[in-house]
């Protein structure tokens, strides 16, 4: 009688998971360094005194924040490709909602912290005779970094972890492969279940943790700083 | 008479419907030490900070150097290098070492070589005391340090006008002596300068003319010593004798 741990050794399962786990880190990190960037830049546009802009900006953060985000996969991976002739495979789709959502949710980081800078910071470099960009560049965005980069970390241990909806747009992800895994051994395997979401469980913990570990980290820093 | 570094013709100044100064002439002389006296919330910063393009105003010209100031951003930010201000919150960019907190403006705004730039910065550095902390942080400084980096910091932009807006007014008492001399070796260089202060000695001994405002009204200019010792108002005396000196 085998232990019932054989079925991630059995065949090319563990590498297969292995290989799921990738692609969920592939369109994490891929959307990450997309969304971060748009957000600084829409965050840094957000604190422009400018009603428009601000009405506009304001409508897209609220948008991919309130909307689900299984929503928002659904109404991208059936919608672009029917309504707009778009053709995107999932992956694409995801990293385009995953990117969206995450500039929507940088943007509010970003401006939370510069607008968080004293005031009297941007008075100071106005009298130096810094323009606008100097100011943003040299005296804003170095003090908001400092800020901003606990709750960049903690979104980016959201995005990871929500990369486990993607199965329910056909993304082939670690998840995926875990109920592929467990449907295929049912017969061999009857506690399957229990052991593949164990090892999921466990990649998904050594990629979050050591995240969360050093947002925690960089907190208690700031507080000794301050 | 040769032409005032500065002159303010009819400067008036409100926040909504809140005037807060009202019918502002002065003229500062190029080389001399002008002393903004005033009770709290008579419009002394309001002034000062109006001189500098940190805040605008309603109506009245502006005069520098001859030439007649038409406020617009871009304006304000090249007068900017020839009007330093320092703040009573110093605010040193915690985020720099003291040397890129002074070479900002010289760098990156003048464009000026950095050795020259640095040659510079260290030799007013050392003026003020302070050469030995060109690579600390200001959070290793004292409140007097910073104030005279915030002053080097001023100065490294070769300005021909300083506005010190109640530079000691946030030191502990033992801290106020060092920043003053500094001022008072500025003002022995012929430095022009615009002192908004409560230290109500350093400015009888440091001021050419002492400007009295009271609820945004300039309500006498007269010479330094004179002020002090006789007064044309009443409101003046008045404020002489309530402060602590």
């Amino acid at each position: 009688m085998h232990s019932g741990i054989s079925i991630l050794f059995a065949g090319q399962n563990f590498s297969r998971l292995l290989g799921g786990l990738w692609i969920s880190a592939k369109i994490s990190i891929v959307s990450l360094v997309i969304g971060i960037a748009l957000g600084i830049l829409l965050g840094a546009l957000r604190t422009v005194k400018n009603p428009i802009l601000r009405v506009i900006l304001r409508l897209y953060l609220e948008f991919f924040r309130i909307v689900p985000t299984v929503v928002l996969l659904f109404l991208f991976y059936y919608i672009l490709p029917k309504n707009f002739n778009v053709n995107l495979n999932a992956q694409a789709v995801a990293m385009l909602v995953f990117a969206l959502w995450v500039g929507a949710e940088m943007s509010d980081i970003v401006r939370g912290a510069l607008i968080s800078v004293p005031q009297h910071q941007c008075e100071a470099g106005i009298a130096i005779g810094l323009n606008g960009p100097q100011l943003f560049r040299y005296v804003l965005l170095p003090q908001a970094i400092g800020l901003m980069i606990p709750a960049t970390i903690n979104l980016m241990t959201r995005v990871i972890k929500t990369t486990s909806l993607l199965l329910l747009i056909s993304v082939m992800d670690v998840i995926n492969i875990g109920q592929q895994i467990i449907e295929a051994n049912r017969q061999t395997h009857p506690d399957g279940a229990f052991w593949v979401y164990g090892l999921i469980f466990i990649l998904y913990f050594l990629l979050c943790y050591p995240l969360s570990a050093w947002a925690r980290h960089l907190e208690r820093q700031q507080d000794n700083n301050a | 008479m040769a032409t005032p570094l500065l002159q303010v013709e009819h400067l008036e100044k409100s926040y909504g419907d809140v005037h807060i100064l009202h019918d502002i002439n002065l003229t500062v002389a190029t080389g001399s030490v002008t002393v903004l006296l005033g009770p709290s919330g008579s419009g002394k910063s309001t002034l000062i900070r109006c001189l500098n393009g940190l805040e605008d105003f309603q109506s009245g010209q502006l005069t520098f150097s001859g030439e007649p100031v038409t406020p617009s951003p871009k304006v304000w930010q090249k007068l900017r290098q020839k009007i330093g201000m320092v703040f009573q919150s110093y605010d040193l960019f915690p985020n720099l070492t003291v040397l890129d907190n002074i070479l900002l403006g010289p760098l990156k705004v003048q464009h000026r070589a950095k050795a020259e730039a640095k040659e510079q910065a260290i030799k007013l550095l050392k003026e003020v005391g302070l050469a030995d902390y060109q690579d600390s942080y200001p959070r290793q400084l004292s409140g007097g340090q910073k104030q005279r980096i915030a002053i080097v910091r001023a100065l490294a932009l070769n300005p021909d006008f300083m506005l010190f807006d109640e530079v000691t007014a946030s030191l502990d008492p033992e801290m106020v002596r060092g920043v003053l001399e500094v001022l008072r070796n500025l003002a022995q260089q012929k430095m022009t300068m615009l002192v908004v202060t409560h230290e109500m000695n350093f400015a009888r001994e440091i001021a050419d003319q002492v400007v009295f405002l009271e609820e945004g009204h300039i309500l006498e200019v007269t010479p330094g010593k004179q002020f002090f010792e006789n007064p044309q108002t009443e409101r003046a005396q008045i404020f002489l004798n309530s402060m602590d000196f």
